[in-house]
């Protein structure tokens, strides 16, 4: 319950924002609620089921290419969204069959790859995709000001969607049985987890909204190429964010990301050149000195002791 | 006929494949982490390798020993300060360790150097052979040969001397190693070491023939990976076999397919591998 | 009466290595039946196998006449076969409670999180650990932790329950407490196939016993007989002492 209204509060402040008129803000505001997304995603299978994946960026940019290809077939903008994360989730049980049955590194190095596949796909077919002269997308007829604050919304009501879906599968048999599955996953089995089952379904959780997340940022940027849409930063940052946040946890991934948004903010103004450095050092000290992430420390701080009902995560 | 000369491409690329990797293949199967570093390790080695030649006119196959020693320091020193307190950490904080002092240490030669491409050019170029219709560049058959030699010299260490046999014994088991007196900590800062001390090696070797920048360390890193794959991890034959095996698979696809191809065609025989078959071809259970 | 688990010439091999060897037994609904042999004679693998963690290379395993060779763990969970590890992986981060809710939930086929918690609690005071419920569960001695997998294990409401070594490192004791916690379960009609190495467990608990020696099936029966058996006498004792005192009824 409590969940819900820390929800609904984030979602009400939110929203409010575009009354102060800042497009600069809005912008900003728009990539926060963005990596959110990312973000949450990603603990779906990173931090719930364990599972260190690499792929965010491949659902990201499958989904930007294929809300942009569609589009550009004269496909409406919501369906095509909505497509975005169909064939995002289609994608992840396709992959998830193959790689979802190895562990540790070498899950890791194939969810990479199959970003770079991806990349490499749409790369080498520029008569469906624009290949490596990118691809453009439908200009819609709006004011500077609306525009920006039609994309805010759109990624904010994405963002509370996945949030909502996130509080859902924590309290969920799945959540519970994907807990199990990242503690030790031989135990599950043999306790009657259908663990294949349901790392596929993190899995797919972990696509959609990724997906249709791409899909959002290629109308809003009305430009996409590869190298832009398949960055590898779009799958280790939401992973930094959720180390940083809280790995597992409900709210720690949006806690991470606005946190690792200001922060970069900061280096972006005044220190352009050094901006990879400062993402290395902050990833370097997160994973030196605060390994369970921020929510850790301040559990610790305050104190907070509160007896957990079985099979509920931490907030 | 024309296959011959791919047959070469394939073999000259892959004794240069199988020295990068084989740094790689050892740290990940010693100490179980993906050093990410070993890409950039792999482009400081070309610099130091471009350096010495442009202002002593170091040739570059001497500089392998410099970038050897220097990469040796660095990995040494990287391993033992930041790595190795999260050694027993699982696989994600390991592998963001690296990623993220990759991030600095990429960036930082971007700064010294700045992105764009050099390229060593050698004022007295060894001549190319002809071996009937096979063309063969010279320099490029001396670093092939020289890799080899490294990777051989490296086999015969992990054999024979007793850090070397230590290393392997910690790579079989590293609680039985322990129990056995081994110094785990101190060896997996020198397998680190190693494994940088390859990469800047096999940079040096590379100067004379890829275009150096900062931004190919990815491309490296992702060699290095699939070898292993291919290979197996931790030991020497299985990185000759995979590096040789990428070497051919890329020459043959590039030559059916274009050299466009070629990086798709790698991750997806990559995929196929991981799919199939993690231990690798010589069918080493790979560690997690 | 027919067999609630039959294996039929089961075997598993790891490379070259019979780890089990062409065995065949059967298990009756409500015995406890006794799984003895030497170190490495293959009864953890042979417990692996009929849970789907090793398929078998050859062979079958029929559970109430279903063929489960090929079933996946969960699965064969699910259909009431649970079991015990000899070293016990309980989950981590999660408390007592928490540990058997798992059992319950998946394998138990629990409705939702309130019923496995409370049919946990029902299982978490029938081994004793009720009070530490909600204590994380690697706060617990050796002897609470055997006692977890076991509650664990129940919590499952399985047919069979396998018991893969629960008195390793008790003392003698916890192994009494934990005898009288085995035959309960086994008056409950619950069957139980139990790994020991500890004689008198098996003695005093098993209606019947099958001995394994480098994977394959040297004898079967009752206790005192199987256990005078010169070729059991062997397997543990070696050749001398087979003739010494093998064959006396």
């Amino acid at each position: 319950m409590k969940n819900w209204l820390i929800l609904a509060a984030g979602t009400a402040v939110l929203a409010l924002l575009p009354l102060l008129g800042d497009n600069y803000l809005m912008r900003l505001a728009t990539i926060a609620t963005m990596y959110v997304v990312l973000a949450q995603s990603w603990n779906f299978i990173g931090g719930l089921a364990g599972y260190p994946s690499f792929a965010t960026a491949g659902f990201f940019g499958l989904g930007a290419y294929t809300s942009a290809v569609l589009m550009s077939m004269g496909s409406p903008l919501y369906l095509s969204w909505a497509a975005a994360g169909v064939a995002a989730v289609l994608f992840s049980a396709l992959v998830g069959g193959a790689i979802l049955h190895l562990r540790g590194h070498y899950f890791a190095i194939a969810s990479l790859v199959t970003v770079e596949v991806l990349r490499e796909i749409v790369n080498t077919t520029p008569d469906l995709t624009g290949g490596g002269m990118g691809l453009n997308l439908p200009i819609m007829r709006m004011s500077v000001a609306e525009h920006a604050t039609f994309f805010f919304y759109a990624m904010l009501a994405l963002a509370v969607a996945c949030m909502a879906c996130a509080i859902l599968v924590h309290k969920s048999k799945l959540g519970f049985g994907l807990r199990c599955i990242q503690q030790n996953e031989d135990a599950a089995n043999i306790l009657g987890v259908n663990a294949y089952l349901y790392k596929t379904a993190g899995f797919a959780f972990s696509a959609v909204f990724a997906g249709i997340a791409g899909a959002i940022y290629a109308s809003w940027v009305h430009y996409i190429e590869p190298p832009d849409v398949f960055d590898i930063l779009l799958s280790v940052k939401p992973l930094v964010m959720v180390l940083l946040g809280g790995l597992g946890t409900i709210f720690g991934p949006a806690i991470g990301a606005f946190v690792l948004l200001a922060f970069e903010e900061v280096v972006w103004r005044n220190f352009l050149t050094l901006h990879a450095a400062a993402l290395g050092i902050i990833i370097v000290a997160l994973v030196l000195f605060l390994p369970n992430g921020l929510l850790s420390v301040t559990r610790e701080r305050f104190g907070v002791r509160r007896k957990k009902r079985p099979g509920e995560a931490r907030p | 006929m024309i296959y011959f000369q791919v047959l070469a491409n394939g073999l000259i690329l892959g004794g240069l494949y199988a020295c990068i990797a084989v740094g790689f293949s050892l740290v990940w199967g010693v100490l179980n982490v993906i050093n990410i570093l070993h890409g950039s390790f792999v482009v400081f080695g070309s610099y130091i390798a471009y350096f010495a030649y442009a202002y002593w006119g170091i040739h570059p196959f001497a500089s392998i020993f410099i970038a050897g020693v220097v990469l040796y320091g660095i990995g040494y020193a990287i391993q033992a300060g930041l790595v190795n307190r999260v050694i027993a950490a699982p696989v994600l904080i390991t592998l963001t360790l690296t990623f993220g002092l990759d991030l600095i240490f990429n960036n930082a030669m971007l700064l010294a150097f700045s992105g764009d491409y050099r390229q060593v050019n050698l004022a007295n170029p060894l001549p190319s052979l002809r071996l009937g219709p096979v063309f063969l560049p010279g320099d490029r058959v001396a670093a092939m040969v020289l890799a080899f030699l490294l990777t051989a010299l490296l086999w015969r260490t992990l054999r024979d001397s007793s850090v070397g046999r230590a290393i392997v014994a910690v790579r079989m088991d590293r609680e039985a190693a322990a129990l056995m007196g081994v110094d785990v900590s101190r060896i997996n800062a020198i397998t680190f070491g190693i494994g940088a001390l390859m990469a800047g090696a096999a940079g040096a070797l590379l100067s004379i023939i890829y275009p150096i920048s900062p931004i190919n360390s990815g491309a490296f890193l992702g060699k290095a990976f699939i070898v292993c794959v291919i290979g197996g991890l931790g030991s020497v034959p299985g990185a000759i076999v995979g590096g040789v095996a990428l070497g051919l698979v890329e020459s043959l696809s590039a030559f059916w397919f274009g050299p466009e191809h070629a990086l798709t065609i790698s991750f997806l025989l990559l995929l196929l591998l991981l799919f199939v078959r993690p231990g690798g071809i010589l069918g080493k259970k790979g560690y997690e | 009466m027919s067999a609630l688990l039959s294996l039929d010439n089961v075997s598993r091999a790891f490379g070259g290595l019979r780890a089990v060897d062409g065995v065949s037994f059967d298990v009756a609904p409500g015995e406890v039946l006794g799984l003895i042999g030497p170190n490495g004679a293959g009864k953890t693998t042979l417990i692996n196998v009929i849970t789907g963690v090793h398929p078998a290379t050859d062979g079958r395993v029929v559970f109430e006449g279903r063929d489960i060779t090929r079933m996946k763990s969960h699965q064969i969970a699910k259909l009431g076969l649970s079991r015990t590890f000899q070293i016990v992986q309980p989950f981590p981060k999660m408390t007592v409670l928490e540990n058997v809710a798992a059992g319950a939930l998946f394998g138990g086929q629990a409705a939702n999180m309130a019923e496995a918690s409370s049919a946990a609690m029902e299982q978490l005071r029938f081994t004793g650990l009720a009070q530490v419920a909600d204590n994380p569960a690697l706060s617990l001695t050796l002897a609470q932790r055997k006692r977890l997998e076991f509650a664990k294990g129940l919590a499952m409401k399985p047919r069979i329950l396998m018991l893969d070594e629960v008195n390793a490192g008790l003392n003698s004791t916890e192994v009494d407490e934990a005898l009288a916690m085995i035959r309960k379960v086994a008056e409950r009609g619950v069957t139980i196939i139990l790994i020991e190495h500890l004689l008198k467990v098996v003695l005093s608990v098993s209606h019947r016993i099958v001995v394994l020696h480098h994977g394959a099936l040297i004898a079967e029966g009752a206790p005192q007989a199987v256990l005078r058996d010169p070729a059991v006498v062997e397997a543990y004792l070696g050749a001398k002492y087979a003739a010494r005192y093998g064959g006396t009824a």
